[in-house]
């Protein structure tokens, strides 16, 4: 049995509006980072597959910004935002914005540190504006099941 | 049934309602921490909760003063599976990375559609 955690872990803070998410990679830091940082690569794990990303803006350094649009059968979706800090193979500081919802702003930490065997722990924390705006991007699964899936929600009133 | 199920998605309809279920799923809660982060009434809070109260999705507990909110358990479940499709999401969104990083690994035989240079 192995000690180590692969999946990706989330937990939604209980006195900051705020989401942490760990997750541990086979890689070193410095190839995690670049991974976040190389445009190329990052619209290769980036976003969804049925998803088509393209990069209006990139400019992954301290002081610099991005932009970006998620397209499917659907639509379009548009990020934006700067990157405050980064710094090479340990910290990411961005801000993040989906013009969907323009008014709404989160603060974006990503803590890179060395693990044993030239893995990677990394820590991503999300901080929002406020309670709501964090639990509605939480519960943006439950829109989808009160709008598409009401299966879960027959199964708990049939048991009820 | 179908009046329950009507209420419970008019329940849900609501974004502070179902931000407040999300926060209840963290742990019990008073109506005065409940009403804390917002911007709104006491009494308004209040009247959530009963809209929340009568779809079955909350019970107030009538033991002690403080009578806390309690998320229904079958709702706690549901809650949890929520944020379990979003965990799943940020997980095969990092399952592409751990592939990506697999391929231009070094001495990897990957195909890494040369992008590693």
């Amino acid at each position: 049995m192995s000690t180590t955690t692969r999946e990706t872990s989330i937990e939604s803070v209980r006195d900051l509006p705020m989401v942490r998410i760990t997750r541990e990679f086979d890689a070193p830091p410095e190839r995690v980072f670049d991974a976040h940082v190389d445009v190329e690569k990052v619209r290769r794990w980036l976003g969804p597959r049925n998803l088509t990303m393209t990069v209006q803006r990139w400019d992954a350094e301290t002081g610099g910004g991005y932009r970006y649009t998620h397209t499917d059968a659907d639509g379009e979706y548009r990020f934006y935002g700067s990157f405050h800090e980064v710094r090479p193979s340990e910290r990411i500081v961005q801000t993040f914005t989906f013009e969907g919802f323009p008014d709404g702003v989160c603060l974006e930490t990503l803590t890179l540190t060395a693990l044993d065997g030239g893995r990677t722990r990394l820590v991503g924390t999300s901080l929002f504006e406020s309670f709501e705006a964090r639990d509605a991007m939480l519960a943006s699964g439950m829109e989808v099941g009160v709008n598409e899936g009401y299966e879960q929600l027959d199964e708990l009133l049939t048991a009820g | 049934m179908e009046d329950r199920l009507s209420r419970v998605f008019a329940a849900l309809a609501d974004p502070l309602r179902r931000d407040m279920v999300a926060r209840l799923a963290t742990d019990d809660a008073t109506v005065n921490e409940l009403a804390e982060p917002y911007d709104v009434s006491l009494q308004a809070v209040s009247k959530h909760i009963k809209v929340l109260e009568d779809a079955g999705l909350v019970r107030r507990s009538r033991q002690a003063q403080r009578r806390p909110v309690h998320l229904e358990a079958e709702v706690f479940d549901l809650m949890t599976a929520w944020i379990e499709r979003y965990r799943r999401q940020v997980e095969q969104r990092y399952q592409r990375l751990d592939e990506l990083l697999a391929d231009e690994a070094p001495g990897s035989t990957g195909t890494s559609e040369g992008a590693a240079s």
